[in-house]
Parts: structure tokens; C-alpha cells; sequence
């Protein structure tokens, strides 16, 4: 029991900490030009890890199951420029339609 | 995403109302994962409390089954901590990201940064660097609401909503992020830097603690820093 409410108020207050930082330090500021360029990048860096990760990735391993049809599916629905929507329906549907099977 | 845009150009609205409105279909997956965050916290012993008000600070849903999953298998308090921080890690570049739009206080920015998640920033993100702080915001507090509610169904009522991977809702989540990449990679640096993000999280998954490949990867910004220079 104490260490249950040990590890809740601990990775609490870490991941709460973790999340303020930028915003709390440099909140409301302009950042130089050179930071501005790094952070553009920052959003295609980190989705396609996303991407990777949560169809991917199963622990400490790769694996592929039918997480990648359901991104099959999505990516068919981007390649058409179906709207966001659609294609999360779409490659939730396909990944239940697969794991039925 | 918004359906009053025609089909040829979409035009992305921005504010309060279109981050909830973009982030509903997220809302649904979300409520299903945290309650199976609040069914297995309560099969390895958290009791009623300890999982709800570890939605309510952490918001986090890999850190929060992290520590269930490391806890409840006898892995003890030092491994549940340290993966959750690792996990929770990414939020530092994504928090200094967004900062330059969370205007106000310092209490002010500290409530609004914890809104931002995975998905609500995804969500608001333009495209150039910069947020849209309504839609973060929007996405965030319709984010925040479905996971206490997933939680309180899951540690209250069990699981009567079956296991979410059976509806394929965790093929959810990189629909999503995919979906927002992909009208990114117009430029030669926004395509190196996926490119090599995703290169990234490969070779690291295998080889490093959960949460590491993420953070790694977004070392690969620095490819559009390099470009440019």
C-alpha cells in the first residue's frame, strides 16, 4: 500500500514537473529563430516516432501485428486525403476486423 | 477533422471549440484505455483511490501503465519510477515547443502545461513550430475529462467495455499521428527530420527502456538545424 501511493505521488510529481518545465521557464517568450527551426522539425521527428512506436513496438520489441494493418488502412485513407476522422475509423475498424479473424 | 471543409482544401479552424471537436474521436479511445488502466490498477492491488488520483496528476496513460504493470509484477518502486520518468520524458522538448503559446502567470502556464499530451499537442500543432494555445487547450481539457472518466469507469465498474483492443482503438493512436504527419512533409527538412525520427525509434526500440526510442528521436530535428545552416 505505501508503495503504491509512494510510486503515485512520485511519478505524480515528476511527470507533472517534466510537463511544466518549458512552459513555466520560457512560457510566453519568442524563441530565437534558431530554436524556432529545431522545433519545426521537432513535430515530424516525433510523429513518425509515434508512428513507429505504437504500431511497432510491443516492449522492448518489434512486432508486427494487425496494429500495422489498421496503419495500412489509415494510410490509404491519407493517400485519398480522407479527412483525420475517417481514417482513425478506419484503421481501428480494420484492426478489429483482423483480430476477429 | 472538421466537416464544413471541402474536400479539396481543408481548412484547419483553430480555437477552443475546434480542439475538442478535433479530438473526440481520440475522446473514445481514451476513455476504453483508461478504463483498462483502472481494471488492471485494481487487479494488481491500487485499490479505488491511488488509481484515480494517478489520472488526475500524472495524465500520462504509458507512465501510469508502466508503474501498474512493473508494481504489480513484483518489480518494485525504483524500475516503476524510473520507466514512468522515462516515459514521461518526451514532454520536455514537446513543453519547450509549445511555451512560446502558454502566455499568463506562472500558476497559469503550470495549469495549462499539464494539458499538454501526446495527442492535444499533435493536435494543435501547425506545422511551423508553433501552436494554436485554443486548440491545445480544447484538446487537452476534452482529453484530460475522457481519461478521469475512463479511470472511474474502469476502477468502479470493471470491465464492461470489453478490452479496447478488441475494437482496435490502439490502432487509434498512430492513425492519428500518422494522419497529422503525413500534410508535413512538404519540405526536404520536415521529411528528413521524419525520416530519421522514425529511423530512430526502429533501431532503439529493441535495445533501450521504454520511452527511450521517443525521446532519441527527437534528436532528428536537428536535421532541419543542419539543412538550413
Amino acid at each position: 500500500m505505501t508503495e503504491i501511493w509512494l510510486a503515485v505521488i512520485l511519478v505524480g510529481a515528476a511527470s507533472m514537473a517534466i510537463k511544466a518545465a518549458g512552459p513555466v521557464v520560457v512560457g510566453g517568450r519568442q524563441l530565437p529563430e534558431r530554436a524556432m527551426l529545431l522545433i519545426a522539425a521537432l513535430a515530424p521527428a516525433l510523429l513518425a516516432a509515434f508512428v513507429v512506436t505504437n504500431t511497432f513496438g510491443s516492449g522492448r520489441s518489434l512486432v508486427l501485428d494487425e496494429r500495422a494493418i489498421g496503419l495500412a488502412a489509415a494510410a490509404i485513407c491519407v493517400w485519398c486525403k480522407a479527412p483525420l476522422l475517417v481514417s482513425i475509423i478506419a484503421a481501428a475498424s480494420a484492426t478489429a476486423i483482423a483480430r476477429a479473424m | 477533422m472538421n466537416g464544413r471543409a471541402g474536400p479539396s482544401t481543408p481548412v484547419p479552424s483553430e480555437g477552443f471549440a475546434a480542439g475538442v471537436r478535433a479530438s473526440l474521436p481520440l475522446c473514445i479511445a481514451l476513455v476504453a484505455f483508461g478504463a483498462s488502466f483502472g481494471v488492471l490498477a485494481r487487479a494488481n492491488g491500487f485499490g479505488v483511490a491511488a488509481p484515480i488520483v494517478m489520472s488526475l496528476t500524472t495524465f500520462t496513460g504509458a507512465s501510469q501503465f508502466a508503474v501498474v504493470s512493473i508494481l504489480g509484477g513484483g518489480g518494485g518502486l525504483g524500475a516503476a519510477v524510473v520507466a514512468a520518468v522515462l516515459l514521461a520524458s518526451r514532454y520536455g522538448p514537446i513543453g519547450l515547443s509549445v511555451a512560446p503559446a502558454i502566455t499568463g502567470s506562472i500558476p497559469e502556464r503550470f495549469a495549462q502545461s499539464q494539458l499538454v499530451i501526446d495527442e492535444s499537442w499533435a493536435v494543435a500543432n501547425r506545422g511551423d513550430g508553433t501552436v494554436n494555445r485554443g486548440t491545445l487547450m480544447g484538446a487537452g481539457v476534452a482529453l484530460y475529462v475522457a481519461w478521469q472518466v475512463g479511470t472511474v469507469i474502469g476502477v468502479v465498474g470493471g470491465d464492461f467495455l470489453g478490452n479496447p483492443e478488441k475494437l482496435g482503438l490502439d490502432a487509434a493512436f498512430p492513425a492519428l499521428f500518422l494522419g497529422l504527419l503525413a500534410p508535413r512533409l512538404k519540405s526536404r527538412e520536415a521529411l528528413a527530420a521524419a525520416i530519421g525520427g522514425a529511423a530512430i525509434a526502429f533501431v532503439l526500440v529493441p535495445f533501450s527502456r521504454a520511452g527511450i526510442p521517443v525521446v532519441a528521436a527527437s534528436s532528428a530535428c536537428l536535421a532541419g538545424w543542419w539543412r538550413r545552416k
